[in-house]
């Protein structure tokens, strides 16, 4: 399994990457909190540690680290627009149940 | 379903705690909304995706019918319920709407305090009740798109606003339900969209300190502002401009060359006129890519080349570039001290205007951003500091304190804690301790200016920590913090470490008092400064007599029987009553200082035979071994 990005996330993370001007990627991850057990981590990369896994996606490094790779393994990510509102969406296998807000999840 | 966006290094927000801010050019003739999403700023559209809001609400009997797009089509039908370019009358007088009332269709009124309304079938209307319309409008807006509640807003105004037209700005935001997290001015928007502020943090190489220039031509107006940047504050030097000249006249300038051409008369009926213009504008805008362009009225047919084109607005352009001399002149600057100049507003976008500014300022204005949104942008990433979402690294300190703030400490000195110039929001804390055995309590006495005895500066506030359990002078630990945030509203804790005990007060520093007391305050500073020095030599010398005269009467009442000859101690109370007049009757620091010195040798031995005594106290009935396990 793997982590991937639609071509419409890729093309986001890419505007994005060369606008800050800096950066090896992003990193996808888990954090234990929220109103569901787990919130998803969505941030640029300055410098990826020694136990991150890289996938490459395009020219885009996609850091993840080993535990939050177990939760995420399979996930694509998304760009999406609903409406006026648009961003990054995690389109997670693993998830069970998501809270309302779907900022937090299971597994 | 919330929807992500890529954060800083280390700062995801948790879960529902995200904040939404955005920036809003609350504009005369048009405004925006931008937030920052994944580290961008993005003006925001509505939902068929347009960008601009025209600042326009048209009432009917029912109260307001509409606002924007669909209001500004009232503007013919319905001119006086119609209203439009409200910005001009925020916060003045009703005198000064009659001396520009005539720019405007609408009939005014006076209400009670002083602020003109405007007569509409719904009554009267005041132009904070629009403005709130419009803020409504884009807030809207930015709810939709963040499916969420809006956490603040900064607001743009022009760096000429005074206190009035920005309070009346934030009324009616606060009317609006809107939190306004800062007004900014609108250059200062425009340098923080280019960076302008992070240059400087980054790089070493970077001057000290840059002055920008931000030429500002909108449809109907004309801004230009000198900026100074140091240290991440932004300080407005000077600005100028016209409030009746602007890129419309342009198109003026060119329908009336097409009106020669074409033949027809000065008077036109409205039609005709809105043909030229019409014409008039899309050839200005399709000279902005070519050299030359095909026009056709009527029957009439001929070109317009870009050269022509010049002719008929150079002089346009002239006016604005003599206001900008003016503005360098007000701010005692040569033209090539600007180190950047900023191009905003969209009739900035004719390449005429670019090639004039950067003949006068001797280089190549900034224009890679949308003039239009630029302003709307830099309020955005400021907004992202201000809510809290970027981290304090990154923070930018736009606003700084105007007089030192500070606190009275013995003897009638001040201490300051806050120096002028310091950028806001600030937090600075110092400890203090008592100045007397068993003292309980410790007065703090807030104050404000640049002299170095309390008398001399501005009380701000009183207030008292109670409760300082009983300790020998100097032994508590009192942790003062004063404490300003970026509305400039000041907090003063003091809180005593051991015990935590604590007291707390608010006052605002900058209240009541004028620009004027200010300059005042600060040149009696510079005038007094010799004085000042020499009194607070001579005050601390004074606290330093009295302390030693209290120490030493303490002592002697103490041991003084046990370890002092009658000569020896009638030799030191003659020594402390020395001291104690050269205290009362010298206004040299150094003749007290010398005294004490002198009493300080006098009872040296003194203090050598107390410290033996109290080894000797401390180690009876203790064995050696004990001691040197010990």
């Amino acid at each position: 399994m793997a982590i991937t990005m639609t071509p419409a996330a890729e093309q986001h993370v890419v505007k994005h990457l060369e606008h800050r001007a800096k950066g090896v990627g992003i990193r996808l991850g888990v954090r234990t909190t929220g109103c569901s057990g787990l919130s998803y981590v969505l941030e640029f990369v300055d410098d990826a540690a020694t136990e991150d896994k890289v996938f490459h996606c395009g020219d885009i490094k996609l850091i993840i680290d080993p535990k939050s790779l177990l939760y995420l393994d399979g996930t694509e990510l998304d760009y999406v627009k609903e409406g006026l509102n648009e961003g990054f969406e995690f389109k997670n296998p693993n998830v069970k149940d998501e809270c309302g807000c779907g900022e937090s999840f299971h597994v | 379903m919330a929807l992500l966006q890529i954060s800083e290094p280390g700062h995801s927000p948790q879960p529902h705690q995200r904040k939404h801010a955005v920036g809003i050019d609350l504009g005369t003739t048009n405004s925006l909304v931008a937030t920052v999403r994944s580290g961008m700023a993005e003006v925001l559209t509505d939902e068929q995706g347009r960008e601009l809001l025209p600042s326009v609400a048209h009432y009917t009997a029912d109260g307001v019918s509409c606002v924007g797009y669909e209001a500004a089509e009232h503007n013919v039908s319905d001119p006086l319920n119609t209203l439009a370019s409200v910005k001009r009358l925020m916060g003045r007088g009703l005198a000064d709407v009659k001396t520009f009332g005539d720019q405007l269709p609408y009939e005014f009124a006076a209400d009670d305090g002083g602020m003109p309304k405007i007569k509409t079938v719904a009554g009267l209307v005041s132009p904070i009740q629009v403005s709130a319309e419009i803020l409504r409008k884009l807030a809207g807006r930015a709810e939709i798109s963040f499916g969420s509640m809006l956490d603040g807003a900064v607001i743009t105004v022009p760096a000429y606003f005074d206190d009035a037209q920005r309070q009346a700005t934030k009324d009616a935001a606060t009317l609006a339900g809107i939190k306004v997290l800062r007004l900014l001015n609108e250059p200062t928007a425009a340098a923080i969209a280019y960076g302008l502020d992070q240059v400087e943090a980054e790089t070493d190489t970077a001057p000290q300190e840059r002055i920008i220039a931000i030429y500002d031509l909108g449809g109907g107006t004309f801004d230009i502002s000198i900026l100074r940047l140091s240290k991440g504050v932004f300080e407005v030097l000077a600005t100028g401009g016209d409030s009746a000249l602007g890129g419309d006249d342009f198109d003026h300038a060119i329908a009336n060359w097409l009106r020669v051409q074409v033949g027809m008369d000065e008077d036109l009926n409205p039609i005709e006129q809105r043909i030229l213009l019409e014409t008039a504008k899309s050839a200005k805008e399709e000279l902005t890519d070519s050299e030359q362009v095909e026009l056709e009225i009527l029957d009439w047919k001929g070109t317009l080349t870009r050269t022509l084109m010049h002719s008929l607005i150079d002089g346009l352009i002239d006016k604005t570039l003599r206001a900008c001399k003016r503005s360098l002149r007000d701010a005692g600057l040569e033209n090539l001290d600007i180190s950047n100049v900023i191009l905003v507003g969209g009739s900035t976008r004719t390449p005429r205007v670019g090639e004039k500014v950067a003949e006068l300022f001797g280089k190549q204005p900034l224009c890679s951003l949308d003039p239009d949104k630029v302003v709307a942008m830099g309020a955005a990433l400021q907004a992202e500091v201000l809510v809290g979402n970027k981290s304090g690294d990154d923070m930018l300190l736009l606003d700084v304190i105007p007089l030192s703030l500070g606190i009275e400490t013995m003897g009638g000195l001040i201490e300051k804690i806050i120096h002028r110039n310091t950028t806001i929001p600030v937090a600075k804390a110092q400890e203090f301790t008592t100045f007397k055995d068993g003292q309980t309590a410790m007065a703090i006495h807030i104050l404000q200016g640049e002299r170095e005895l309390a008398s001399d500066c501005r009380s701000l506030s009183r207030f008292e920590l109670r409760g300082i359990p009983p300790m020998v002078a100097g032994a508590a630990k009192i942790r003062v913090a004063y404490q300003v945030d970026a509305d400039g509203l000041l907090s003063v804790s003091a809180r005593e470490l051991t015990s935590n005990v604590e007291a707390r007060i608010e006052v605002r520093p900058s209240y009541g008092i004028g620009e004027e007391e200010i300059t005042s305050m600060l040149q009696d500073s510079f005038s007094h400064a010799r004085d000042d020095m020499q009194a607070r030599a001579l005050r601390e010398q004074q606290v330093e007599a009295d302390r030693m005269i209290e120490d030493l009467l303490a002592a002697i009442y103490k041991d003084g029987d046990a370890l002092l000859s009658d000569d020896e101690r009638r030799c030191l109370k003659v020594a402390i009553q020395e001291l104690r007049e050269v205290r009362e009757s010298t206004i040299e620091h150094r003749v007290l200082a010398r005294q004490i010195e002198s009493v300080a040798k006098a009872s040296e031995e003194f203090a050598a035979r107390r410290m033996d005594a109290s080894i000797k106290s401390a180690l009876a009935g203790h064995s050696l071994d004990e001691i040197e396990k010990g």
